[in-house]
């Protein structure tokens, strides 16, 4: 990957990749943040598989320190992304939230399936999201877009272009 | 880049630009997201203010201490052993089921909740059944070091043994009556199962003998009366949310044998076992037979039907919120159509109970705020939730584990908040989940989903409660601090006349009608309201 060159149009479309999922996160966290009565705890509750697990998590003494991780999280993501600062570790904290996402209600046929959009088997928007940010992780590109620029003594290096 | 100096000189604005063009980004969609959230937040304060409900739960009942109460348990068959439960008494057997049933899924919380119960300070000193089995599977469980019980072999006995202060009755319908009002003239607190008669004629006496004994305390056992919610609803009828409300719509829908009282027939069961005249009581002799002993509520000669059994239910849920009473008439029609055997009972039927100068309220301009139709729509023969519904001009609400209220797209009331668009057609303007611990003026689907699922479920002060508990630790605190329980004599008249009229109307093939100045059915001519409605006879 350091010996290929990636051209402009290349570059900008993984950018514009990035952006629009650090969009995603910054917003589903900042609508969580700005509303006391959200919770994860329905969400948990009613996990199709892992439930202990979820259950725990769901559990009155954790459920308050869960929602607040979630909301910073999501947060902490999507300012990565967006801003390009820390970017592969905002695409691993991405990634793990996803994961757990899709865990708790994985789209396969045996399983119940809450409401939804769309139709879904095995792969869901989740688990596409989590591909991307995958994706995103290998081409961080924050030298075409980003603030990590700003402090970055080696320019050059960094830009693919 | 030999320093960082002429690294900064050689930066330009597409550079700044690259470096700095997510900060706006980040900055829009957090400003767009606060914003919506604060503005949606602003919008549901708003409409909680306009509607002004009270979120409430009904009030702690008294205490329990003093002197432990002496409970005498009359009729010991499935709803007895559930009482009993519901006083802190499980059986050796139910306890055995319980911890299979924890040992097959741990999640099983019967047990432990069994347990959590408080204890309400009674003893339970006696027990008549009139079936062996039954009587020596209370004595067998539940005499112990802190608890004597004794068998009686007639009820009568054991209300004038001075051994108890209080009596749960648990019989088929024909007994509920005739043992309640010997208790009572016996000075002894009757708690009765519903429906409180099987007769027109006994309504008016029991009534009477409630009346004249007031130190007596007298509760019905409708014990949904104590549901989180119902004062909430209460309060939604009384703020006139709903309007004029025209319709309420309640229903039965059940589709399994132990649904239509196909109940297990215990194979130590036989004349030996039973006393067979003492069942028969004030019904007409019949021989021997274990499907009338063990199924009762499938003859009118002892039970009543989807009427009695299971409108009466529904009838008194609605009578506590909006307290529409007796009606002035009541239409039914139904069959037997699920279930063909012996059995005389209807298993679908629908009543009509028609109150054309009852109100609710109104929005709208005078003469339009009378009249209202109560439906309840049962069938023994499919299962599909429909739902409890109370329709006004203004607004419908949903009456279940929870509550929620719709504007009406046509509303009077709300017509100003629709055409400026801060009500919408289809999402609830109100929503009062006891288990969230709150209200919430919007909902999304999921949020509807999960909690009709009964995942957001909590309980009062956090546990989990029987209802029947709770109706029964009231009717105990009444005998010990004083008060009237929740249901009593004049809710159940109401119930026990509406029930009757609906029965009747079946029986009779016509409309029922109420005189409310004279305080009677209305029969006609040669008519004998009690044979009819207890007879085989459907006009």
């Amino acid at each position: 990957m350091n010996n290929q060159k990636l051209t402009t149009m290349q570059s900008r479309a993984l950018v514009l990749l990035r952006i629009l999922i650090g969009w995603h996160f910054l917003y589903e966290g900042i609508i969580k943040a700005y509303n006391p009565s959200w919770t994860s705890k329905g969400y948990l509750l009613s996990a199709s598989i892992l439930k202990p697990f979820f259950a725990w998590l769901a559990s009155d003494s954790l459920a308050g320190t869960i929602d607040l991780l979630n909301i910073i999280g999501l947060i902490a993501v999507g300012a990565s992304l967006l801003i390009g600062i820390k970017v592969r570790w905002g695409c691993i904290a991405g990634i793990l939230l996803l994961l757990t996402y899709y865990l708790a209600h994985p789209p396969f046929s045996s399983l119940p399936q809450g409401p939804a959009e769309g139709s879904y088997w095995v792969v869901n928007k989740n688990l596409i999201e989590m591909a991307a940010l995958f994706v995103i992780y290998l081409f961080p590109l924050v030298s075409v877009f980003g603030l990590e620029n700003l402090f970055s003594k080696n320019k050059a290096k960094l830009n693919l272009t | 880049m030999a320093n960082d100096n002429s690294y900064f000189k050689k930066w330009n604005r597409r550079d700044a630009l690259k470096a700095l063009g997510g900060l706006p980004i980040f900055g829009a969609v957090w400003y767009s997201g606060a914003s919506l959230t604060e503005s949606a937040k602003r919008e549901k304060q708003f409409l909680l203010e306009t509607l002004d409900i009270k979120a409430s739960p009904p009030p702690a009942t008294g205490p329990m201490s003093g002197k432990p109460i002496r409970l005498g348990i009359i009729g010991f068959g499935i709803r007895g052993e559930q009482l009993c439960r519901a006083l802190g008494f499980g059986t050796t057997a139910w306890f055995k089921e319980m911890q299979n049933a924890l040992a097959a899924n741990p999640k099983d919380t019967r047990l432990a909740d069994f347990k959590a119960q408080e204890n309400l300070n009674i003893k339970l000193a006696a027990i008549c059944d009139i079936f062996d089995t039954r009587a020596e599977k209370a004595l067998e469980s539940f005499n112990t070091d802190d608890n004597k019980i004794k068998r009686f072999l007639t009820h009568t006995e054991l209300i004038n043994s001075g051994e108890v202060d209080a009596v749960v009755i648990a019989t088929p319908d024909h007994w509920h009556a005739p043992i309640a009002m010997t208790a009572l003239n016996a000075g002894v607190h009757v708690y009765v199962e519903k429906p409180m008669t099987h007769n027109v004629s006994e309504t008016y006496t029991l009534r009477d003998t409630v009346l004249k004994n007031p130190k007596t305390v007298f509760a019905l056992g409708h014990q949904h009366r104590q549901t989180q919610s119902f004062l909430t609803a209460q309060d939604i009828i009384q703020k006139n949310i709903l309007g004029h409300v025209s319709l309420i719509q309640t229903n039965t829908n059940r589709n399994d044998d132990n649904g239509a009282w196909q109940y297990e027939i215990a194979p130590t069961a036989n004349p030996k076992t039973i006393d067979w005249n003492q069942f028969i009581g004030n019904a007409p002799m019949e021989e021997f037979n274990l499907e009338h002993f063990f199924r009762w509520r499938k003859w009118w000669a002892y039970g009543s039907g989807l009427s009695g059994d299971l409108l009466t239910h529904d009838y008194d849920r609605i009578n506590c919120i909006v307290k529409m009473g007796i009606p002035n008439s009541v239409t039914t029609s139904g069959g037997i159509y699920t279930h063909h055997d012996d059995s005389n009972v209807p298993d679908v039927m629908q009543v009509n109970m028609e109150y054309p100068d009852f109100s609710t309220g109104t929005s709208q301009e005078s003469g339009k705020e009378k009249g209202m139709t109560f439906v309840y729509s049962a069938t023994l023969g499919n299962q599909f939730d429909r739902g409890t519904m109370l329709m006004g001009h203004d607004g419908s609400m949903e009456l279940g584990n929870s509550i929620t209220v719709y504007a009406d797209p046509q509303s009077t009331k709300y017509a100003a908040l629709i055409k400026e668009q801060r009500i919408e057609a289809g999402v609830p303007i109100y929503q009062y989940d006891p288990a969230v611990n709150g209200t919430d003026a919007v909902t999304s689907a999921t949020a509807k989903y999960f909690a009709n699922k009964g995942l957001l479920w909590t309980y009062r002060d956090g546990k989990r409660v029987d209802s029947t508990f709770l109706h029964l630790r009231e009717w105990l605190s009444c005998i010990r601090n004083g008060g009237t329980p929740s249901c009593s004599v004049k809710e159940g008249f109401e119930e026990a006349i509406s029930a009757h009229m609906a029965g009747l109307s079946y029986k009779l093939g016509r409309r029922i009608h109420w005189d409310p100045a004279a305080q009677r059915i209305i029969a006609l001519p040669g008519e004998d309201l009690d044979s009819a409605l207890l007879g085989d006879k459907v006009s």
